[in-house]
């Protein structure tokens, strides 16, 4: 069932909540505790905006237990405005054509279910892409 | 530091070994060592293997394994790098032996894929990279090596078909490799037409995951028996660099930074250069990871890897064979015992008992097997002692 694991990443999966190194500035996510950049403490919590791009993606048709509903999926690298590239599905293309530089935003979705009806369900991060106009209104 | 040498090698056929158990299995290539290295006796077993507590329902395989081969009271344990387990494994037998704590050391993989199917292997082989935030987003290591090489395509505006070229090499040579699971050569024209198996990755660009189990006899030269019949060859450099397991959490993916550690560590203690190697059995999981650790042994300029599979460098015959008894791709990829394989075979060329594969005149040969996209990294040096 693996109820623990999930929920004290709950800051993470609903709300992309990383770090901030007190020392370097630099932003992290996943949290890691420990400065990749600089080797020092970094426990201060940072709320990312959830704005990126696509750096690559990939389908998966074959896929693992938890994940054969929604297969096949596309799974993608996103680079974060702040800077940490993170992993996560693409939702919500309604058909259209993703590309390495493709606007993305989080949104909160279902990621796998663990089957019977008494089954653990995960929610979390994906990813959608941000509709152009949104962008730069003409 | 004290000299180790590989006194005997064994290796089942790599294929769907329906019939027999994965005890069954590993007592075949131990067998075969030990009749090879003239009936030594190990005192520590290092069982190298990936996923046999999800697959076969079955932990501790060391006890388990030492006491089926009839070696019950040695000194034994599993040893895990995801990939690069038997790689590991070899690490570890090597450093036993060079510390004078074990005389002999037997270095077994095995490793057991064909007791489950589909989605409950999948599940398995995710759980090799990190499973809190790439696993839990459907990510399987098969989509790892896509998104790597999507981002290599892009990155350095390399022709598609350009990738070819690796399993062609790897499927010519496991044509006359009668363990190979493939043997039959590819054209590239059956390569561009061969369908997607994770988009740009198609069917090619992947190895096969099968059962299989190899095996190797460590000790010192002075601990072989009379008349040793093979021609002696040493492990003359060793090494097991990390790197993070998620792709995400590299600063620059496309750098497989621990297999640039690990040639170096390796070589500097073997005292050679990379380009003074005979051959490379590589770690072709995907061909992308192909590219990259040619990349990253110094062989190639970044993005300039996929090029020297394209003018036959990469041949039996070429500057640097690799792959060459068919490599992950056409000889199969046994998980955790792969990198005992690949060490075995480089045994079999530097001892010049080749035939068909044979490189000519082989004398150094470098050994590398990865756990997940380089996050483990094993590289050891092998050679022949005239």
């Amino acid at each position: 069932m693996e109820i623990p694991r999930h929920w004290r990443l709950r800051k993470q999966r609903y709300g992309l909540v990383g770090e901030v190194c007190p020392h370097c500035d630099a932003k992290l996510f996943p949290p890691r505790d420990v400065c990749p950049e600089c080797g020092q403490e970094a426990k201060t919590l940072y709320n990312f905006s959830g704005r990126g791009e696509v750096y690559s993606y990939t389908t998966v048709y074959e896929a693992p237990a938890g994940f054969e509903e929604v297969a096949p999926y596309t799974v993608a690298l996103i680079k974060l405005q702040e800077g940490p590239l993170v992993t996560a599905q693409l939702t919500d293309t309604n058909g259209e054509q993703v590309e390495i530089g493709t606007p993305v935003e989080m949104v909160t979705r279902r990621l796998r279910s663990d089957g019977d009806e008494r089954g653990l369900l995960v929610y979390g991060y994906k990813f959608r892409p941000i509709l152009q106009q949104l962008i730069s209104p003409t | 530091m004290t000299e180790v040498v590989i006194a005997g090698i064994g290796q089942t056929a790599v294929g769907e070994h329906w019939d027999i158990s994965i005890r069954e299995l590993a007592l075949r290539s131990i067998e075969l060592a030990q009749a090879d290295a003239g009936g030594l006796q190990p005192q520590a077993v290092y069982v190298a293997n990936m996923l046999s507590t999800p697959l076969s329902q079955q932990a501790h395989l060391g006890a388990l394994i030492a006491d089926f081969a009839g070696l019950n009271g040695v000194e034994a344990a599993t040893i895990e790098a995801a990939g690069a387990s038997g790689g590991a494994a070899l690490r570890v037998g090597y450093l036993a032996v060079a510390s004078g704590q074990v005389g002999v050391a037997l270095v077994v993989g095995v490793e057991k894929f064909t007791d489950q199917v589909g989605s409950t292997v999948d599940a398995a082989l995710s759980t090799s990279g990190d499973s809190d935030f790439e696993a839990v987003q459907g990510l399987t290591p098969t989509a790892q090596a896509a998104l790597l090489m999507r981002r290599y395509l892009h990155e350095f505006a390399v022709p598609r078909q350009a990738f070819g070229g690796f399993p062609l090499v790897a499927h010519a040579n496991g044509a006359s490799n009668p363990r190979a699971m493939f043997q039959k050569a590819i054209s590239l024209d059956l390569y561009a037409r061969a369908g997607m198996v994770s988009d740009p990755l198609n069917m090619f660009d992947v190895a096969p995951l099968a059962d299989g189990s190899a095996a190797l006899l460590l000790t010192r030269p002075e601990l072989l028996p009379p008349g040793f019949p093979h021609a002696l060859v040493r492990l003359a450099g060793s090494s097991l660099v990390t790197d993070t397991l998620a792709l995400h959490d590299r600063p620059d993916p496309l750098t497989f930074h621990a297999a640039r550690l690990s040639v170096e560590r390796a070589c500097r203690a073997a005292g050679i250069q990379p380009a003074q190697l005979d051959l490379f059995e590589l770690f072709d999981a995907y061909s992308i990871y192909t590219a990259l650790s040619l990349e990253a042994a110094g062989l190639a300029q970044r993005g300039q890897g996929w090029q020297l599979a394209q003018d036959g460098q990469l041949n039996l015959n070429g500057a640097l064979p690799v792959a060459t008894f068919g490599g992950l791709k056409a000889r199969g990829n046994p998980g955790g015992a792969t990198g005992v394989y690949q060490a075995v075979e480089a045994v079999l060329q530097l001892r010049h008992q080749a035939g068909a594969n044979q490189v000519p005149g082989a004398r150094w040969a470098m050994v590398q097997a990865l756990g997940g996209p380089a996050s483990s990294v094993a590289t050891h040096i092998l050679e022949r002692r005239d």
